[in-house]
C-alpha cells in the first residue's frame, strides 16, 4: 500500500516548495509519507500545565484518556497539515457531555491524526470500541454481500432496511480541518466518479448552494436532504465552516442510493429500501461502494483505509466499517417487556428513534442496528443484524401468541 | 506584541535537524527534511508594528485554517464563495486582495481567513450590515489592513486611514447629563471594552492566555476601593445562589449563542477563565473573556448620566492604571484607538444609552430621521437585536470611532433630553416640527 501511496502522492499532490507572494515568503514542505511523523511543533508561550483544559465536569473518551502527561507529550506536535491536539480535542472540551451519553469528544483533521496522537487516540478507541486496542490487533475488511444468510425479514414488521457508511479521500484533510479549496476537490473527485455509475446507479448530483427551491423540496420530501448542522459536537469541531461551500446530495434516480458530500465526512454512503430485503439493501451497499472505488481509483484517487483502523472517518467512534445497517422495525409489545434492553445488548443491537440518533420510538416502531464498528467486517456487522433482528421478531411474534420469550446468551465481541 | 517572561522558551523548542529558527526576509530555499516537516511563516517585512517577537513556525491552537495546506492551492481555489453575502468584509474582499494577503500571518499565527471566517459563514441580513470579520491581536489590523481600512472606513462613517482619533475620559468636560427626567428615562449606562497588550484577543487566544487575562484582571480588579471595592465571580466556579442573583441583577452574561461569534471562535473552553466582575453597589461591572478581553460598564437607574459617565471615566482610569502597575497596557494607537475584537468597536468602544418611554415619540413618522440626525441608534431593552416592550426603547449612540468619548456621551445626553421634549410635546398633542433638529 505504501509504494501505491506514495505514487498517488506525487502524482495528484503537486508539493510546490514556494509560493511567493507580494513579498512575503512560504515555505512548504515535502511529505515523507514512508514514516508518518509529526509536522512542524506548535509554538507555545505557556507551559503545557497552564494550557491543559479544565475537564473536571466533562464526561467524555476525550476527558477519561487525557492526562496532563499525554497533553504535554502532544500539545507541541502537528500533522504534516498542521493538525494540533488542540484543535482535535476542541468538541470535546467545549461540550462536557452527558451523565448517561458518553460523547467521544475528539475528531481527526486528517489521517495523520491518528498516528500523531496515538497516544491518545488509541486509548479512545479501545474504550469506544470494547476493547479493540489499534496496536495488536487487524480489522477485517469484506464487503462480498453474497455470504449474507437470511437476509429478507418478515415485512409485517420491517418497514425499511438501511445500510450507511462513509469514506474519506485519501490525500485531503477532513472536514475538521479542510481549507475550502481541499473540501471543493473532494467534491470534484467524487462528483466525476459518481456521474460513471450506470444501471440501477445511474444519478445525479445537486450541490447545496445551487439547488433550485423545487429541487430543495422534493429532496426534503425523499428524505435526503441534509441540512447545516447545528449540534454542538460538530460545529465545535470546525466542520461546519463555509457552509454550505462544496456540500452536496447525490443519489441514483431510483432513490435507493444515497451520497452526501461534505457533511461530517468526506461521503456518507447510504443504501436503502422500504421493505425487509436487507440482503439486497447490502448488494447495492457493497456494489455500489466497489464502483465508486473503482472510479475514483482511475483517476489516482483512493480511500483512506489502513490494516489497523480500517476506513479513517472524522469520528473515532466511525472507525472501521463506519457501518451502521439498520432497519425500522414494529416491536410494539418486545418493547414494553422489561428484558428489550438486555436482549438487544446481548445480540449487539442498539434501538434508537425513527428520526435517527436522539430521536424518540413512534408507535411501536424502532430503529434498530448494529452497535460496533470496528473489530469485525461489513458482512459480520450485517449479519448480526440480521440474525439479531430476526430475534427480535420472533420474540414479538411469540408475545403476540402469549408465549414467553428468552433472553439469548450474549454474543462474542471480536470474531 | 510584548511577550511575557517565558517567551523565552523559544529557544527551547524541539525542530527536526536540518531547518532553522531564522527569519527568512525572502526567498527560502526548498527545505527536505527527514521524517517532519516544516512551516515558517513570515509577515511582510514591516508589516508588524511589534518586531520584537517572532514566532517562528506558530501555529497558535484553534489554527483551522493553516496556511500550509492553504497555499499549495492557488488563490482562486481557495477563495470563498460570497455570491450571497452582505457584510462589510464581502464588500470589500476581492479576489485580487485575498491573493496578496493569504500568504500573511500575524506574529502570533493569525491569517485572513481566521479573520474573515465569521463573515463567510454567516452571509447577513438583506437589511443589517453585520461587520463579517474580526481581529485576533493587535497586529491583526496592521498585517491586514489592507481589508480592514476600508472595512472600517466603510463602518466608521467614512474614517480614513489617515485619521486621527481623539480620546478623552475627562468627565467633567460633559455639560448636564444630569438633568435627564427620571419620569421617562428610567435607567442609565455606559459600556466599553478594553483589551490586554500582549495577548491574542478571543477569537484567536489558548486558554493559558485567556487564563492569563483572567488573572491579571482579578487582581487588578481587587485593589479597587471606595464605591468601586467589589467581588469577582468566575463563571466555572459560581454557586447557584450567586448566578440566581448575577441574573436577577442583570449582571450574567451567558456562553454566546449568535453564530456571528461562534464561528470566529470566541466560545471555545466556554466557561474557562471567563466570570463576572461588580462593585458592591452594582452599578460598576466588568465581564471578563466574553466578546472582549474585558468589557467595561457603568450603570444605574434614572436619568443622571453624568454620575455614570462619572464613574465610568474613574474606574476606567483607575483600572487602566492598575493594569499598567503590573507591567500591562491596554491596546490603544492614535489611530485606531482602543483595539478591539471586532472593527465595529474601534475606538471608544463606546456604548452610552438609556431606556428611555417614548410610546407617542416612537409611532411618529419622523422618528427614525430624529434619530439619524442626532447620531442616535434604537434597540429593544432587551439590547441588539430585541424589540422595544411598552413603548420603551433603548438610545444610544451610532458611533464608536473618530468622537471622543465625552463627544459620544454628549450627544446621547443632547439628543436624549430633545427626545423627551419631544415626547412630551406630542402627548399634549403639540407638533414637534420646531424641535426638528439639523444633522450632527
Amino acid at each position: 500500500m505504501a509504494s501505491s501511496f506514495s505514487r498517488i502522492l506525487s502524482s495528484k499532490r503537486n508539493i510546490g516548495i514556494l509560493s511567493l507572494v507580494g513579498g512575503s515568503a512560504t515555505v512548504g514542505f515535502l511529505l515523507h509519507r514512508d514514516h508518518v511523523s509529526a509536522g512542524s511543533p506548535v509554538r507555545r508561550r505557556y507551559p503545557a500545565s497552564a494550557e491543559y483544559p479544565d475537564l473536571r465536569k466533562h464526561n467524555n473518551c476525550m476527558a477519561s484518556s487525557l492526562t496532563p502527561a499525554i497533553y504535554a507529550k502532544l500539545c507541541d506536535k502537528a500533522t504534516p497539515n498542521g493538525f494540533t491536539l488542540d484543535q482535535a480535542i476542541q468538541t470535546g472540551v467545549d461540550n462536557p457531555g452527558h451523565p448517561f451519553i458518553k460523547t467521544v469528544g475528539l475528531v481527526a483533521g486528517d489521517e495523520e491524526s491518528y498516528e500523531v496522537f496515538a497516544d491518545l487516540l488509541d486509548p479512545v478507541i479501545k474504550e469506544r470500541h470494547n476493547g479493540y486496542d489499534p496496536r495488536n490487533m487487524r480489522h477485517p475488511t469484506d464487503l462480498d454481500a453474497s455470504k449474507i444468510q437470511s437476509g429478507q425479514f418478515d415485512e409485517r414488521y420491517v418497514l425499511s432496511s438501511r445500510v450507511r457508511t462513509g469514506r474519506s479521500i485519501r490525500g485531503l484533510s477532513l472536514p475538521p480541518a479542510c481549507t475550502r479549496a481541499e473540501r471543493r476537490e473532494v467534491e470534484r473527485v467524487v462528483v466525476d466518479a459518481l456521474a460513471g455509475l450506470k444501471g440501477d446507479l445511474t444519478g445525479k448530483y445537486y450541490s447545496l448552494t445551487q439547488m433550485t427551491e423545487k429541487e430543495q423540496q422534493q429532496l426534503i420530501d425523499d428524505h435526503f436532504l441534509f441540512d447545516k448542522p447545528v449540534s454542538p459536537l460538530l460545529t465545535c469541531a470546525g466542520m461546519a465552516r463555509d457552509w454550505p461551500d462544496a456540500r452536496g446530495i447525490w443519489h441514483n434516480n431510483e432513490k435507493t442510493f444515497l451520497i452526501w458530500i461534505n457533511e461530517e465526512d468526506h461521503t456518507r454512503v447510504i443504501s436503502m429500501e422500504k421493505g425487509g430485503n436487507m440482503k439486497r439493501v447490502f448488494e447495492r451497499f457493497c456494489r455500489g461502494l466497489k464502483e465508486v472505488e473503482h472510479l475514483i481509483q482511475e483517476k489516482g484517487w483512493e480511500f483512506m483505509w489502513n490494516e489497523r483502523l480500517g476506513y479513517i472517518l472524522t469520528c473515532p467512534s466511525n472507525l472501521g466499517t463506519g457501518l451502521r445497517a439498520g432497519v425500522h422495525v414494529k416491536l410494539p409489545l418486545l418493547s414494553k417487556d422489561a428484558r428489550f434492553s438486555k436482549i438487544l445488548d446481548n445480540l449487539r443491537l442498539q434501538k434508537r428513534g425513527t428520526g435517527g440518533v436522539d430521536t424518540a420510538a413512534v408507535g411501536g416502531v424502532f430503529d434498530i442496528s448494529n452497535l460496533d464498528r470496528l473489530g469485525q467486517s461489513e458482512v459480520q456487522l450485517v449479519q448480526t443484524v440480521v440474525d439479531g433482528v430476526n430475534y427480535l421478531i420472533e420474540c414479538e411474534k411469540r408475545l403476540e401468541r402469549g408465549q414467553d420469550i428468552k433472553v439469548p446468551p450474549p454474543l462474542k465481541q471480536f470474531k | 506584541m510584548e511577550i511575557a517572561a517565558n517567551g523565552s522558551r523559544a529557544a527551547s523548542i524541539n525542530l527536526p535537524s536540518g531547518s532553522g529558527q531564522r527569519r527568512a526576509a525572502g526567498r527560502c530555499g526548498g527545505w527536505k527534511l527527514l521524517g517532519g516537516t516544516i512551516g515558517i511563516f513570515v509577515s511582510t517585512p514591516g508589516s508588524s508594528s511589534s518586531p520584537q517577537v517572532r514566532q517562528q513556525g506558530a501555529n497558535m491552537p484553534f489554527g483551522n485554517t493553516h496556511n500550509q495546506v492553504k497555499l499549495k492551492f492557488t488563490s482562486d481555489q481557495e477563495y470563498p464563495d460570497l455570491s450571497k453575502h452582505n457584510n462589510h468584509m464581502a464588500k470589500v474582499l476581492t479576489p485580487a486582495m485575498y491573493e496578496r494577503l493569504r500568504s500573511k500571518q500575524t506574529p502570533s499565527g493569525f491569517t485572513l481567513d481566521d479573520v474573515i471566517q465569521t463573515g463567510v459563514d454567516n452571509p447577513g441580513h438583506p437589511f443589517i450590515m453585520t461587520v463579517g470579520c474580526v481581529a485576533g491581536d493587535e497586529e491583526t489590523y496592521e498585517v491586514f489592513k489592507e481589508l480592514l481600512d476600508p472595512v472600517i472606513q466603510d463602518r466608521h462613517g467614512g474614517y480614513k486611514p489617515s485619521d486621527k482619533h481623539k480620546t478623552d475620559l475627562n468627565a467633567a468636560n460633559l455639560k448636564g447629563g444630569d438633568d435627564l427626567d427620571p419620569n421617562y428615562v428610567l435607567s442609565s449606562r455606559v459600556r466599553t471594552g478594553r483589551s490586554v497588550r500582549g495577548f491574542c484577543l478571543p477569537p484567536h487566544c489558548s486558554r493559558g492566555e485567556r487564563r492569563a487575562v483572567e488573572k491579571l484582571s482579578i487582581e487588578a480588579l481587587a485593589s479597587l476601593s471606595g464605591d468601586l471595592k467589589g467581588k469577582y465571580y468566575a463563571l466555572k466556579n459560581m454557586t447557584d445562589a450567586e448566578q440566581q442573583q448575577l441574573i436577577d441583577d442583570h449582571f450574567l452574561f451567558d456562553k454566546p449563542v449568535s453564530p456571528l461569534l461562534l464561528a470566529s471562535g470566541m466560545a471555545r473552553d466556554w466557561p474557562d477563565a471567563r466570570g463576572i466582575w461588580h462593585n458592591d453597589n452594582k452599578t460598576f461591572l466588568v465581564w471578563v473573556n466574553e466578546e472582549d478581553h474585558l468589557r467595561v460598564i457603568s450603570m444605574q437607574k434614572g436619568g443622571n448620566m453624568k454620575e455614570v459617565f462619572n464613574r465610568f471615566c474613574t474606574g476606567l482610569t483607575k483600572i487602566e492604571t492598575l493594569f499598567k502597575d503590573r507591567g500591562h497596557a491596554f491596546m490603544w494607537n492614535e489611530h485606531l484607538g482602543y483595539v478591539l475584537t471586532c472593527p465595529s468597536n474601534l475606538g471608544t468602544g463606546l456604548r452610552a444609552g438609556v431606556h428611555v418611554k417614548l410610546p407617542n415619540m416612537s409611532k411618529h413618522a419622523k422618528f427614525e430621521e430624529v434619530l439619524k440626525r442626532l447620531r442616535l441608534q434604537k434597540r429593544g431593552t432587551g439590547g441588539v437585536d430585541t424589540a422595544a416592550v411598552g413603548g420603551v426603547f433603548d438610545i444610544s449612540n451610532a458611533d464608536r470611532l473618530g468622537f471622543s468619548e465625552v463627544e459620544l456621551v454628549q450627544m446621547v445626553v443632547d439628543g436624549v433630553r430633545l427626545l423627551v421634549d419631544m415626547e412630551k410635546k406630542l402627548e399634549k398633542g403639540q407638533s414637534i416640527d420646531d424641535l426638528m433638529p439639523a444633522q450632527k
